[in-house]
């Protein structure tokens, strides 16, 4: 397929993209929980407003109806549910890393930069994007596997996981924009689930232990 | 038949409801009486699919997805059964109340998830349903609020949850592959799916079937994303460690299959059949390893949950009819044999007080009845004939050998024969060791010894002689499975 003209569409969808992109790095560098929680709840506007855009650019009207559910999800529910799951906790500074924060930036680079050039390779072509998105889209996903892993702290983990799923929706927007609005609803509907549960589970978790930190998780080995 | 469907993804909704309600004896009643009922719609469904796909709205039966409906069934009714004595245990609990209510509740819509999984039509819906077993079996793994509960569920909610992203990728691409043949807006149904077949552009149902196996794989508890299963299985109450054991692994080894369809379909056999045969010798190599090492009585059966999901990989790899089957039957054998397993290991878990395979001594004295049926189990998951595993792998490796795939079904033989060494030593550690004098038989109920006495003589019919409308089933779903119908 011969990739879209860079027009003005072109430029700020991939702009908004690799701004999702951007705030993943700067939650993989976040010190306090709640600037991690922030910052996924700016990445959740951006996506929201990346649909805006594209219903507008590529008369999707059903993707209005997404960013609506989308900013009632991720940038209020979500949000709401993290903070007053913080507010319980003491005012805490996210747990040790594996590894120090240069490091981590640039395992992120390596490992985002793979999927950003792998991605050529798939032969998946977009019918509202411009490709380049869903390259950003697969370095998203990498890069909040990174989070995952790196962080040794329940909140930063969890999300890590949440941040996946912004890149899963943005590579959902990329490739699968005419996905019927019924089951984009449902997808975050069960996002919304997983929420409470791991809500629930960090609870439990900072019950049991007395910290967020995972670094005491060692008990079941073998 | 449409009315089965709708019962089957409404009545563990209606069990749940009603666990909810006070006095202390609706959850149980309600629980067993819905589980049953579950099991037995089940069964109704079987001549029917036999015959073709059963659809209605957006539920669809075929034959495929009965046999892993029938598994769940199965699992439901024995666990509920079970619950019923397992919960007489818990009542010194100061928060037995809230811990019932939670238990049953939580067991109900567990399995409706599991149920409707099986029973959704398309891979949008699939993924829906399997995420949602998720959600709820966390919690449950938490339920008796341990630390090593907490740690569980952490691991498991967070592995299952990433895993399911990957999975939730690959929905996202099969959807824009299908796009280009079926539209851009369609469903992700199964039929149409599967009609666009070759049709279908390679490159990308080869990552989708790839993410697929990697996703999906994390919840089947393939190597080298299984390190969730252990933690979670030995930590859940007993009766949700057999679901997750026995049904939870199988309905997400379920998605796997649909992907394997779709991926048979547009590229031919070859790269599906490879990858799965990869994950599942690996799976198989490491659980058997880890079974000849492991001290924990609940880690060893989740680990033989590790090995049997392999041997599910590889017989699907061989890709012969017979295999097919097998494998068909295995998952029908390996949720009796599981559950039975893990029913016996709760009563001796609870008798010795202890997981530690080297403390649990003496059983066949302690435990007249429970121990000896326990070793039938055990002897049945290791694929003893006469019981179903052994007809299943049987088939299996008659299978990769008539497809002249030698090295891997050789291989797949001295690894179950491994993973039968490490199961059988220590359980006969456990049970005809000397152990400490006896001073009081610690014999369960008669509730929570049914369940293991039912999924022995499954076991035994399903080894011996398979009704014949199963076999039908089974076979059907073979050709189903193989891209013949």
């Amino acid at each position: 397929m011969v990739a879209a003209p860079p027009g003005s569409y072109a430029g700020a969808t991939t702009a908004l993209a690799v701004l999702m992109l951007v705030i993943e790095f700067g939650m993989l560098q976040a010190t306090l929980l709640r600037a991690q929680v922030r910052l996924y709840v700016a990445q959740s506007v951006v996506i929201s407003v990346l649909a805006v855009v594209v219903a507008v650019g590529r008369e999707v009207p059903e993707l209005f109806g997404l960013a609506v559910f989308s900013v009632a999800l991720k940038v209020v529910a979500v949000p709401l549910v993290m903070l007053r799951l913080l507010r319980r906790t003491d005012p805490e500074i996210a747990g040790s890393r594996a590894m120090g924060v240069a490091s981590m930036v640039l395992l992120a680079v390596v490992v985002g930069a793979f999927g950003f050039f792998a991605s050529a390779r798939f032969g998946l072509v977009s019918p509202v994007l411009p490709t380049a998105t869903l390259a950003v889209a697969v370095a998203i996903v990498l890069v909040s596997f990174v989070l995952m892993i790196v962080r040794r702290d329940v909140v930063s983990q969890a999300i890590g996981f949440f941040a996946l799923e912004n890149g899963v929706s943005l590579a959902s927007l990329v490739v699968a924009a005419g996905l019927p609005l019924l089951l984009e609803v449902a997808f975050l509907f069960d996002l919304l689930v997983a929420v409470v549960v791991f809500a629930v589970l960090i609870r439990v978790h900072h019950e049991q232990s007395e910290s967020l930190s995972t670094a005491g998780l060692t008990e079941l080995q073998g | 038949m449409e009315a089965v469907l709708v019962a089957l993804v409404t009545l563990p909704l209606l069990g749940a409801a009603l666990s909810v309600l006070p006095g202390h004896s609706v959850a149980p009643v309600a629980t067993v009486s819905v589980g049953v009922a579950c099991f037995a719609l089940t069964l109704v469904l079987v001549p029917a699919a036999a015959e073709g796909p059963v659809e209605f709205g957006f539920l669809r039966a075929d034959a495929i997805s009965v046999v892993f409906e029938i598994g769940t069934g199965f699992l439901y009714a024995m666990a509920a059964v079970y619950s019923v004595g397992y919960l007489r245990w818990e009542r010194d609990r100061p928060d037995f109340a809230r811990y019932s209510l939670l238990f049953f509740a939580g067991l109900n819509l567990f399995a409706w998830a599991m149920l409707s999984a099986a029973l959704m039509n398309g891979l949008a819906l699939l993924w829906i349903a399997v995420e949602i077993t998720t959600v709820v079996s966390a919690l449950l793994v938490a339920l008796d609020g341990t630390r090593a509960g907490a740690e569980a569920a952490w691991k498991y909610v967070l592995l299952a949850s990433a895993g399911l992203g990957v999975a939730l990728l690959a929905t996202i691409v099969i959807y824009s592959a299908g796009a280009t043949v079926l539209g851009p807006s369609y469903d992700l149904a199964f039929a149409p799916l599967l009609a666009a077949g070759d049709a279908l552009p390679e490159t990308p149902v080869q990552l989708a079937f790839v993410l697929a196996v990697v996703g999906f794989g994390t919840k089947v508890g393939l190597f080298p994303v299984h390190t969730w299963l252990p933690d979670a299985h030995s930590e859940a109450p007993t009766p949700i460690s057999a679901m997750l054991s026995g049904s939870l692994l199988a309905v997400s080894f379920y998605a796997v299959l649909r992907y394997y369809q779709v991926a048979a379909a547009a590229l031919g056999d070859g790269f599906p059949r490879a990858v799965l045969l990869v994950f599942g010798m690996l799976s198989l190599l490491l659980a058997a390893l880890y079974l000849v090492e492991q001290r924990n009585l609940k880690r060893l059966l989740a680990y033989s949950s590790v090995e049997h999901m392999g041997i599910l990989a590889i017989g699907v790899s061989f890709g012969a009819p017979i295999a097919l089957a097998g494998v068909l039957l295995h998952v029908l054998a390996h949720a009796a044999a599981k559950g039975s397993a893990f029913f016996g290991a709760g009563v001796l878990v609870h008798a010795y007080g202890s997981k530690d395979v080297g403390r649990i001594r003496g059983g066949l004295d302690r435990l007249p009845v429970s121990a000896p049926l326990f070793l039938l189990a055990v002897l049945a998951l290791s694929a003893m004939p006469p019981f179903g595993l052994f007809r299943s792998e049987f088939q299996i490796v008659a299978g990769g050998l008539a497809e002249t795939r030698h090295v891997p079904a050789v291989a797949m033989v001295a690894l179950v024969a491994l993973a039968f060494v490490g199961l059988s030593v220590a359980t006969t550690r456990m049970l005809f060791l000397p152990g400490e004098a006896v001073t009081s038989r610690a014999e369960p109920s008669a509730w929570m010894v049914a369940p293991v006495v039912v999924g022995i003589l499954a076991l035994l019919v399903l080894g011996l002689h398979p009704p014949a409308p199963l076999v039908e089933l089974i076979t059907r779903g073979a050709a189903e499975l193989g891209g013949v119908l």
